[in-house]
């Protein structure tokens, strides 16, 4: 009898052996994803500083780009006004068509059915299809040749599904109860939309946007046959000019300027940490609103 | 009364918005296919997808894009094969692992690695993957690992987090480990939404371009050996399109084409697993 049990028992502390062990295999494994993850995520940002910041001197940020200061403040000012265009056309279009999704619509709607199938069409479409799109259609079709229009419409194509997405979550988010205390006050439906569930659904809808301020920012592909790759900072519309993303890709290939163009990967990387703790910073936000809701 | 058509207005103007999108892809579709399909058939559907020759200024030029085609998917699977798994190993780490301290360090930083613009990918992969890999497919499948980890994590991650918590605790209750009933019950279980995640980065991977341009080498012939240039179709429009005319313009409009329906059905794909894991 003794021997069963001992035999059992044996069995027993085997079978637990090797689950401590394949514990700690995986165990190991999984720490070193994680790891490796967020080593790469360190070495990226060391290396481009390591690069980048012995090119940043003053001459960078002259008022005029010339071959000589190569400076990288013509690029930033186009980008700060392609990014303010874009958002003009993609916020209103995308929160108008949100508040369409998820105040009006009915339930199996086939009009809705078919917006959010395209919406997750156009949010899959790489930027290179974006750019040749807007090459063929706004700069050659439409005449408007390479011009910061022609880029930025593009760019608020690009970014529609993203506005649209979170201002549809966002306005969802909106208890009902508050809709209903608007309508039992007596306010239309446009009332409440605009004076009661918007107001809520803000902070949402400005997470969105600034997601769509990163994307714009760190684009390249969609904007060289669309708004061009002029150095200058463009005096109307109509006149082509290059964001900080797109001048970086020029300088890397021309080839000439290498360190100016890590250079400004430091500027363009501490825009998007900004951007990224901005975001974090709304979504913690949102957060503590739906907690007192709740 | 003036109530009323002020509403009903304004309903219009709604809907008019939620109609842009569809907008969008129409225009979107019709112009690179009527762009591009009429250059297809002068090329030949069969010359143009499976010619192995690209070479647009010879006389006569031969515009294949297999070499494109091929390059596009051999890099797309470099990246899978060094992405995906430490994207869902990592996505585990976040969803089941990790110490809430250490969370709000790591989370953040994950995001952060999504919102780095791909040529600041491109400026470091020149930078500290060409010296060791040279302008080559291996540099090119090492960046675009890199740059699909943060879809693959936070898309598995949410996935993981999904599945409800009585899973973990039986797999407890019969004796097994931690980390055995993360892998052996939740990963299971969070499957489709996993490789949905998988599915989104090769999204990625395929349409990225100026990463690659700037690390792959980018000569126009069928790949070769992991160590040699590589060019994709998306490299094959941004260097070319610059000085391109006629026949040649619409054959690169047409690569655009091809690119585009590989992404269609990347996104049905995505659309019908997700609609599974949901």
């Amino acid at each position: 009898m003794t021997g069963k049990h001992e035999i059992i028992r044996e069995k027993q502390t085997a079978a637990k052996r090797i689950n401590r062990r394949s514990e700690r295999a995986l165990a190991i494994v999984t720490w070193t994803a994680a790891i490796v993850t967020i080593t790469v995520l360190g070495y990226i940002i060391f290396f481009i500083f390591i690069k980048g910041v012995p090119y940043i001197k003053p001459s960078l940020f002259s008022f005029a780009y010339n071959s000589d200061n190569v400076s990288l403040f013509p690029a930033l000012v186009s980008t700060v006004m392609m990014t303010a265009l874009s958002l003009a056309i993609a916020v209103p279009l995308g929160v108008l068509s949100a508040i369409y999704l998820t105040e009006y619509a009915k339930r199996g709607n086939r009009a809705v059915a078919l917006v959010r199938m395209t919406m997750e069409t156009l949010a899959g479409i790489p930027s290179i299809v974006y750019g040749l799109f807007g090459m063929l259609f706004f700069v050659t079709f439409l005449g408007w040749g390479f011009s910061v229009l022609a880029g930025t419409f593009t760019l608020s194509i690009m970014i529609l599904p993203l506005i649209m997405r979170s201002s549809e979550e966002a306005i969802k988010a909106v208890p009902d109860a508050y809709r209903e205390g608007s309508f039992g006050l007596g306010a239309g439906i446009l009332r409440t939309v605009f004076r009661i569930v918007l107001p809520s659904a803000v902070p949402g809808i400005l997470a969105g946007v600034i997601l769509a301020v990163g994307r714009i920012v760190g684009e390249t592909a969609a904007l060289i046959y669309t708004s061009g790759t002029v150095a200058q900072i463009p005096e109307n519309v109509y006149e082509s000019a290059r964001t900080l993303s797109v001048h970086m890709y020029a300088l890397s290939s021309e080839g000439l300027h290498i360190g100016e163009g890590y250079a400004t990967a430091v500027v363009l990387l501490l825009v998007v940490i900004l951007i990224n703790a901005g975001s974090a910073w709304i979504a913690k936000r949102v957060g503590t609103n739906v907690g007192r809701n709740a | 009364m003036r109530g009323v058509l002020r509403d009903k207005i304004m309903k219009a103007v709604f809907f008019l918005a939620a109609l842009s999108s569809i907008l969008a892809v129409a225009l979107i579709c019709y112009f690179l296919l009527a762009n591009g399909l009429p250059a297809i058939g002068e090329i030949g559907p069969s010359g143009f997808l499976l010619g192995t020759e690209w070479s647009p200024s010879d006389t006569p030029p031969s515009f294949g894009i297999l070499p494109m085609i091929l390059g596009s998917l051999y890099v797309t699977a470099g990246a899978i094969v060094i992405g995906v798994p430490i994207g869902i190993l990592s996505a585990v780490f976040l969803a089941r692992v990790c110490p809430k301290k250490l969370y709000k360090v790591v989370k953040p930083a994950v995001d952060l690695l999504a919102g780095i613009p791909s040529v600041v990918y491109g400026f470091f992969g020149m930078a500290a993957i060409v010296p060791f890999a040279g302008n080559s497919m291996l540099s090119a499948c090492i960046l675009l690992g890199i740059m699909i980890l943060p879809t693959i994590v936070g898309i598995a991650e949410s996935a993981v987090r999904a599945v409800p918590e009585n899973y973990y605790e039986g797999a407890l209750a019969l004796g097994a480990g931690h980390y055995r009933s993360v892998f052996r019950v939740l990963l299971p279980a969070a499957k489709s939404g996993v490789l949905a995640a998988v599915v989104l980065g090769i999204g990625r991977a395929i349409g990225e371009t100026m990463a690659v341009i700037m690390v792959a080498g980018n000569q126009a012939r069928i790949p070769v050996s992991l160590f040699k240039g590589v060019r994709t179709l998306t490299a094959n429009i941004v260097i070319e399109m610059g000085y391109s005319t006629g026949l040649h313009r619409d054959a690169l409009i047409a690569t655009g084409v091809v690119l585009l329906v590989f992404i269609l059905i990347i996104n049905l794909s995505f659309a019908a697993l997700r609609g599974k894991s949901l």
